[in-house]
């Protein structure tokens, strides 16, 4: 006796506790392996998962068995050539001195499996990349200062555009209409065709024939009443009202600014585009949509599209405050603070003209400082800081939490830079 | 649908979708022709699966419940990994020692696939099931899919309670020891989901009842009344010292589950879980190379069959004998693809070659299996069938025949010699060394280390001493002390192992490590 079961349908994830054990309890060595990929990683393809190996001897399940050595026989096949009693040099590596499973036998090819390879989906690999990280000021505008509007439901209205019709309430209103404007019409009726009738059964010499007519006319008028209340009329439609109800925004802007001039070589900005990949990574899970500007300066800032900015080369002097005025600018015409939450992630290697510094300090704390979420900024140097880093400093003392620096020095340095930017926090 | 007179015109019009209708078919056909073979089997049920569900269904090794474990999820996320490269192929195997037997057969597969699962599966395996004196020893088929599930929840019901790392520190202990969890020589009580709720509370308090009179702090007489646990398990040794366990054990789950002093019952019913689950897959591990020759021999037969009765066409039989071919290939030793004897080979050989001694016996048969030479096939089938597991399976039934066509031969690595030294080869001379060797490798005793409870010193520092018997001086690998750490971790007191060869321990293991000497 047999029967078939269609399984097809059945949740198809039974493993999936398992494998989030797995990697719960493999943490520490899949966030090392993420950390290298993220490091080592060309900018495009963060957006895929990642295959992790671990070491095969980390993640054993260790049983008793027997080790190499003492006197083992192996039973193989596939001779050729060997008669017995030969004496064969014992083959180098692995295989030999068999496994005690019966396998490995004489040859040496015991393809090493000593790493554990699989893949992590994109999700978890985010997941681990961003473990523990939060956005700072991540508390959505304050409905105040918000002009941004979601549509909600508000009951029923009379008025509206025949799109939000509501065809059920409609239809009721009509029909209780309809009852209403024909009760008295058909009762009106009732009674003449009652008397109507009464008229016609009296004696042929009683009846009143002019009385007949009338009742008559008086029917036909009430019959032509009742067929004349419409079926439908415009009273009787209904619309779904909507209301517009101010909702925290859920859509940022992050601003990528970049020093350009003569002393920052390619490496520096590879550096620089990394974190800022990362920063949009970031930003992408956790707002619904995400803008980019960037923003490039030397002496002079200008607003560009994402290749000029990374790949187009530029000499000359350094003028930051240039940048700052454009941010404010842009800010100004196209992102008001009502409407978005606003990042900015700035990467330099610290050159700028000594007393333009200060001009920086001024805008940011005058200025820019009131109306971004976030400021964060990374100087990419192994040499000693200058003006620009000392009056930033003062800038973050303002600031505390909502304006952070770090100093990266080589490509290594990147995730852990960003680490420490967006570290969770313990509330204050 | 196809009616079972139709011709082979129709048949070959059918290509290579399957349908419910279609599967109902065949599988009737199969089983008309599994009955003319005399193949006894559990009713099946055949679930039909996305390859999704197989992967995860490789991943729980086959059980169609278990409990969680990360282990299970590495096993999936290996068996994803090589699925996506595209090497995993065959889902021959899945099928479920249970009563009903059930089977997967996945979607993707085409009709020749389904059909070949079904004749391998569900009237190869399933009948090797229900007939092999290993599996109706050790296992009970009507009673496993309830454990499984008794199982399952307790272990979440314990993760509830004592939380998820806790249950899985224990889980992983257990499975460390779980190939040390079988009495090989006492029938085991059968086990089934509705005793084991009943039973599982009383067995609690009972337990812990015996465990806590053996560990008494307060020494009892040396003359042991009647109630003394001397009497239950301990004795004393001709010297008069006080020995426990009185016989070494062998079976170290079972010991820790009634003897460790520092378990609770919800610990000790967890052993047990393991346990039972490693006395479940014992079968399995020691007929590996029976059971899939026996399936092999008989989805070959049966496909041959259906082709013969005009059933299938020459497009599935050939696309069959295509699939058939690499699943019996053997690569030599040296060759890349070489991964140790494949089973499958092995045991397809040796059936066949039992069939054709039945048959048409040479001379040669006829000297080395004078009984078997002439006698009814499906008759010595059946009796090769119920009767062995792959080690006395291989010392009975290996035939010249079969070394000469696999080439077989055999080699002695001895660690105190610099070469190695081919020991037997396909010949006269070599046959019976060549099996005999073979045979040695199939023997679980011989595969695995023999290690047994010797004492545990209930009188003094409750350490725990184990024995492993070194056979052919083969040491033990240095898996031993994570292992011990495990073993450890449940005891609760040191453990010790000592390696003996004869009467004298020639290596001496101890967890934690000794003090004094950081000896390895």
């Amino acid at each position: 006796m047999s029967y078939f079961i269609d399984r097809r349908a059945n949740g198809r994830h039974k493993s999936a506790i398992n494998r989030q054990r797995f990697l719960q309890r493999y943490r520490k060595h899949i966030k090392r392996a993420v950390e290298d990929s993220v490091n080592q990683r060309s900018i495009t393809d963060m957006k895929r998962g990642e295959k992790i190996t671990i070491p095969d001897r980390d993640i054993s399940e260790p049983v008793f068995r027997h080790g190499r050595g003492g006197e083992n026989t192996v039973v193989s096949p596939g001779n050729r050539e060997f008669t017995e009693g030969d004496r064969i040099r014992r083959p180098s590596g692995g295989g030999s001195g068999g496994d005690g499973s019966g396998e490995g036998a004489a040859s040496n090819q015991g393809d090493g499996v000593d790493e554990f390879a699989f893949t992590l989906t994109q999700e978890e690999f985010l997941d681990f990349v961003f473990d523990g990280l939060e956005l700072p000021h991540l508390e959505r505008k304050q409905l105040v200062d918000i002009d941004e509007v979601r549509p909600v439901r508000a009951g029923i209205s009379r008025d509206g555009i025949p799109a939000r019709m509501n065809v059920v309430r409609s239809m009721r209103e009509a029909y209780a209409r309809r009852i209403a404007m024909r009760a008295p019409l058909k009762r009106a009726l009732k009674e003449a065709e009652a008397l109507l009738e009464l008229e016609r059964e009296k004696d042929p010499v009683l009846r009143n024939p002019a009385r007949i007519a009338e009742l008559e006319e008086e029917i036909q008028r009430l019959e032509k009443r009742i067929a004349g209340v419409p079926y439908i009329d415009t009273y009787d439609l209904r619309y779904n009202n909507m209301a517009n109800q101010p909702m925290p925004s859920n859509k940022a802007v992050m601003f990528c600014v970049m020093d350009v001039s003569g002393s920052m070589t390619q490496a520096h900005k590879d550096i620089a585009k990394r974190f800022f990949l990362l920063l949009y990574l970031f930003l992408e899970r956790n707002y619904e949509r995400i803008e980019l500007v960037f923003i490039r300066h030397h002496t002079a800032a200008k607003e560009v599209d994402e290749q000029e900015f990374f790949y187009s080369r530029e000499t000359g002097g350094t003028i930051v405050s240039s940048a700052l005025n454009l941010l404010d600018e842009v800010i100004e015409a196209r992102y008001p603070p009502g409407q978005w939450n606003l990042y900015v992630a700035q990467a330099s290697d610290g050159d700028n003209w000594d007393d333009d510094s200060t001009t920086c300090r001024q805008l940011l704390t005058d200025r820019l400082m009131q109306r971004l979420q976030y400021f964060a900024y990374v100087e990419i140097t192994p040499h000693a800081h200058q003006a620009l880093w000392d009056e930033y400093k003062k800038v973050e003392d303002a600031f505390p939490g909502r304006f952070a620096m770090e100093q990266i020095v080589e490509a290594g340095d990147i995730y852990s830079v960003f680490r420490e930017l967006f570290r969770h926090r313990e509330a204050v | 649908m196809v009616e079972s007179t139709a011709d082979r015109r129709d048949v070959e019009g059918m290509g290579s979708d399957w349908t419910f209708d279609t599967l109902n078919h065949f599988e009737q056909a199969i089983a008309r022709i599994a009955a003319e073979y005399r193949l006894d089997t559990y009713p099946n049920q055949i679930e039909v699966i996305t390859s999704e569900q197989m992967m995860d269904a490789y991943a729980s090794v086959g059980m169609p419940v278990g409990y969680h474990h990360w282990s299970f999820g590495k096993q999936f996320l290996s068996v994803e990994q090589a699925y996506r490269r595209g090497r995993m192929g065959l889902a021959y195997e899945l099928v479920i020692n249970s009563n009903p037997c059930i089977a997967y057969l996945m979607e993707e597969n085409t009709l020749m696939m389904q059909i070949l699962v079904m004749a391998h599966a569900c009237y190869g395996h399933n009948s090797f099931f229900k007939g092999n004196y290993l599996f109706r020893t050790w296992t009970d088929a009507t009673a496993i899919v309830d454990y499984l599930v008794f199982a399952r929840r307790y272990v979440s019901q314990c993760e509830e309670k004592y939380g998820v790392d806790a249950v899985e520190q224990l889980l992983d202990a257990c499975h460390a020891l779980q190939n040390h969890g079988v009495d090989r020589y006492k029938r085991p009580s059968p086990i089934s989901a509705g005793d084991e709720i009943k039973r599982q509370e009383e067995r609690e308090t009972y337990l812990q009842a015996q465990v806590n009179a053996l560990w008494t702090t307060i020494p009892h007489s040396a003359h042991g009344e009647s109630h003394c646990p001397v009497g239950e398990g301990g004795s004393l040794s001709p010297e008069g010292e006080f020995q426990f366990p009185s016989e070494p054990q062998e079976n170290l789950l079972y010991f820790i589950e009634k003897n460790a002093p520092l378990l609770a019952p919800w610990q000790r019913e967890v052993v047990r879980i393991v346990r039972k689950m490693a006395q479940y897959f014992y079968p399995q591990r020691q007929t590996q190379v029976m059971n899939e020759g026996w399936a092999t021999f008989w989805h070959y037969t049966i496909m041959n069959r259906l082709y013969d009765d005009g059933l299938i066409g020459e497009g599935i039989i050939l696309e069959f004998l295509q699939s058939h071919t690499s699943v019996v290939a053997q690569p030599a030793f040296d060759s890349p693809y070489y991964n140790g004897i494949n089973p499958y080979a092995l045991g397809f050989a040796m059936f066949t070659d039992i069939k054709r001694i039945c048959e048409a016996p040479t001379d040669e048969d006829r000297y080395w299996f004078p009984e078997m030479a002439g006698s009814d096939w499906l008759d010595t089938f059946h009796f090769a069938m119920a009767n062995f597991k792959d080690e006395s399976f291989v010392q009975q039934f290996l035939s010249p025949r079969v070394i000469r066509e696999l080439k077989l031969f055999a080699i002695l690595d001895d660690d105190q010699d610099e070469m190695i030294e081919v020991a037997a080869i396909h010949d006269d001379r070599g046959y019976r060394r060549v099996r005999e060797a073979l045979s040695a490798q199939y023997s679980l005793s011989q595969r695995e280390p023999n290690i047994q409870v010797w004492q545990a010193d209930v009188r003094g520092d409750r350490s725990l001493t184990l024995r492993h018997q070194v056979h052919k001086r083969r040491p033990l690998d240095h898996s031993v002390y994570p292992v011990l750490r495990y073993l450890h971790q449940l005891w609760g007191f040191t453990v010790k192992l000592d390696s003996m060869e004869d009467d004298e321990v020639v290596h001496r293991y101890q967890w934690p490590l000794a003090e004094e000497a950081g000896s390895s």
